[in-house]
């Protein structure tokens, strides 16, 4: 036995590999996860305490467990508002990714299945459209939909969530891969027209990109601050990151709103966690296309 | 003589102009529509909500407000460049560049070192529960900019948070604050950035690797010396997409300024820009984003350059 055992690792392997150099990799791994699950374990420890619990005992173990008090306390705080804001995100992320996603594939496809004059200046206008700050653009939209009397609207976050230059970057990469030419001069040759081309063959090659694009825009809008903090006032048109954090800034005067913004951030990270873990693979594509390519 | 015709007769045929014949204006006419109907939706909207905000900003950017007495009604009038002779001349704009530009010093670079470490980490032959690992740095990407910055104010609050318990800094304080602010910054991007490179080293060809170990280099040797220069491009990318993160620095800073007084209403150029507007000096803080555009297309430029003389050498 003892015989076998030393004659088990592989004979190719030439490195010397002592127990510094197996365990340290793993050792340094398992301290910097710690470090990146620091502030979520906090963040579920915390909404799990009373409000006393929350400044006396150890930030890092839980003491009372009352996470289903918070969470209802939460929910019913100012008539249920914190549903209206999770009710918004969803309707800004989801419909403002649906769309844009299917624009951006359109825009993509063209760009990637049909020669044209300015082709490439088209698409490299759109490019530079990923560099340009979105702060940068949101004051000047501020100021025109002023003008035409849509700020403080629904529309005033959803219609410049649309567009998505990165969206069209990805799906013009996806298109060229995975359209072959073959298969639409094959199309053509039968007499289908180019719109169905596209509906029905492009759309269902390039479908995993699709959703990989959906995912990106939708990550985009749920996060986006700071066009809703510059064109929203009534709080019942807020998205859950500028309704949580309006609710923060309030802390220091009402601090029983402490255990509300922390549970809170509790729920409203959770789902899209769960979501991110569900459909990583989908984020790998996009990130290997967009560190290949770029 | 039947040789000869029978040859130019097969050259006719294989020729290009015998090929059956596509009725080329129809289908150009086709194409055309389609390239139009493909593409408007989307050029129409980026037009509407990139294009024209941006060039309304420029033109705003050369209007100064004008008040006939103190309470009079604001009139725009041209002011040519005074907006940006303002911003040049403006010690709280400078300020605020000259923080970001500290901050995209240090953080950035940490940032890619830390990102790089684990994705080569995660590549390296001897390590284990990659997924596992891949996933949690990954996991801090998910939550939303504002919610994480609400959360690591907690965690630095005396008293509250453990992190200002254990160390013993004033990290809502006037010194460390900034740095407070890199490790949100870093806390949010490394994984993201981590998983560009590592994406990136998956795609390589594992033949590389062997060939590099018959000829005697160690694992720190085959990152070094072929890993690191081969996913050059995703470094490059995730350094260009920092820089432009760092100039518009906003959300994070805007957030703690609700438990810090060491955060000032100018203490980056976006929330310079964002209370100059606040305070109803539009054309000002036109100047300034426009400003601040412009900087960061020079700075990913100017990266961009010196990278490639990198991969020159």
């Amino acid at each position: 036995m003892s015989t076998s055992v030393g004659t088990a690792p592989q004979p190719t392997q030439k490195w010397k590999r002592g127990p510094l150099e197996s365990v340290l990799p793993v050792a340094v791994m398992f301290t910097a996860m710690a470090c990146f699950m620091l502030p979520l374990w906090y963040l579920f420890v915390a909404s799990s305490k009373n409000r006393g619990d929350l400044t006396t005992t150890p930030g890092l173990w839980f003491s009372h467990f009352q996470l289903g008090t918070n969470v209802s306390d939460t929910v019913n705080r100012d008539g249920g508002i914190f549903w209206r804001w999770l009710l918004n995100s969803v309707l800004y992320a989801g419909v403002g990714a649906a769309i844009g996603t299917v624009i951006a594939a359109m825009a993509g496809y063209a760009l990637a299945k049909y020669e044209f004059r300015g082709r490439e200046a088209t698409f490299n206008t759109i490019l530079a459209g990923v560099l340009v700050p979105a702060t940068a653009l949101a004051l000047p939209l501020f100021l025109i939909f002023a003008a035409v009397g849509l700020t403080n609207t629904y529309w005033s976050v959803l219609l410049p969530s649309l567009v998505s230059p990165f969206g069209v970057y990805l799906s013009r990469i996806y298109a060229s891969a995975s359209v072959p030419d073959a298969l639409i001069e094959a199309a053509r040759l039968d007499g289908v027209g180019e719109f169905r081309i596209f509906l029905m063959m492009a759309t269902a090659l390039m479908k995993p990109a699709l959703v990989t694009i959906f995912l990106f825009q939708f990550v985009v809008i749920w996060n986006n601050f700071f066009l809703p903090l510059i064109m929203l006032v009534d709080r019942k048109l807020f998205p859950m990151t500028l309704g949580l954090y309006s609710w923060n800034s309030q802390t220091q005067q009402d601090p029983t709103l402490a255990t509300a913004v922390l549970t809170g951030a509790l729920l409203s990270v959770v789902p899209i966690i769960a979501a991110f873990l569900m459909l990583q693979r989908y984020w790998r594509g996009g990130l290997g296309a967009g560190g290949v390519k770029g | 003589m039947s040789l000869d015709t029978t040859e130019s007769g097969s050259n006719h045929a294989s020729g290009p102009s015998g090929r059956p014949a596509r009725s080329e204006n129809p289908s150009r006419r086709a194409e055309r529509r389609a390239i139009v109907g493909l593409l408007s939706p989307f050029a129409i909207l980026f037009l509407l909500f990139y294009i024209v905000p941006i060039c309304y900003a420029f033109v705003r950017s050369f209007f100064v407000t004008t008040r006939k007495g103190a309470f009079g009604p604001a009139e725009d009038a041209w002011g040519g460049l005074s907006n940006y002779g303002q911003a040049l001349k403006d010690p709280a704009l400078i300020a605020s560049v000259g923080r970001v530009l500290l901050f995209g010093f240090i953080q950035v670079p940490a940032m890619l070192v830390i990102a790089l470490t684990f994705a080569l980490l995660l590549d390296s032959r001897s390590a284990r529960f990659k997924r596992f690992f891949r996933l949690t740095y990954f996991v801090p990407y998910a939550v939303p900019v504002v919610i994480g910055a609400i959360v690591w104010g907690f965690l630095f609050t005396p008293g509250l948070g453990p992190v200002a318990d254990l160390i013993p800094i004033d990290f809502l304080g006037n010194t460390w604050v900034l740095w407070s602010i890199a490790i949100i910054v870093t806390w949010t991007y490394a994984g993201y950035n981590m998983l560009i490179m590592y994406s990136n080293l998956q795609a390589i060809d594992q033949d590389i690797y062997e060939a590099a170990r018959i000829d005697g280099a160690n694992a720190w040797q085959t990152a070094l010396r072929i890993k690191i220069p081969l996913i050059r491009d995703s470094v490059i990318l995730t350094g260009v997409f920092s820089i432009i993160g760092t100039l518009q620095l906003f959300a994070e800073p805007q957030v703690l300024r609700s438990i810090s007084t060491s955060i000032s209403s100018t203490y980056t150029p976006n929330l310079l820009a964002f209370t100059a507007a606040s305070g109803n000096a539009y054309n000002y803080a036109a100047a300034v984003s426009f400003l601040l555009a412009m900087a960061t297309a020079v700075l990913s430029f100017v990266f961009l350059r010196l990278t490639q003389r990198w991969e020159n050498s």
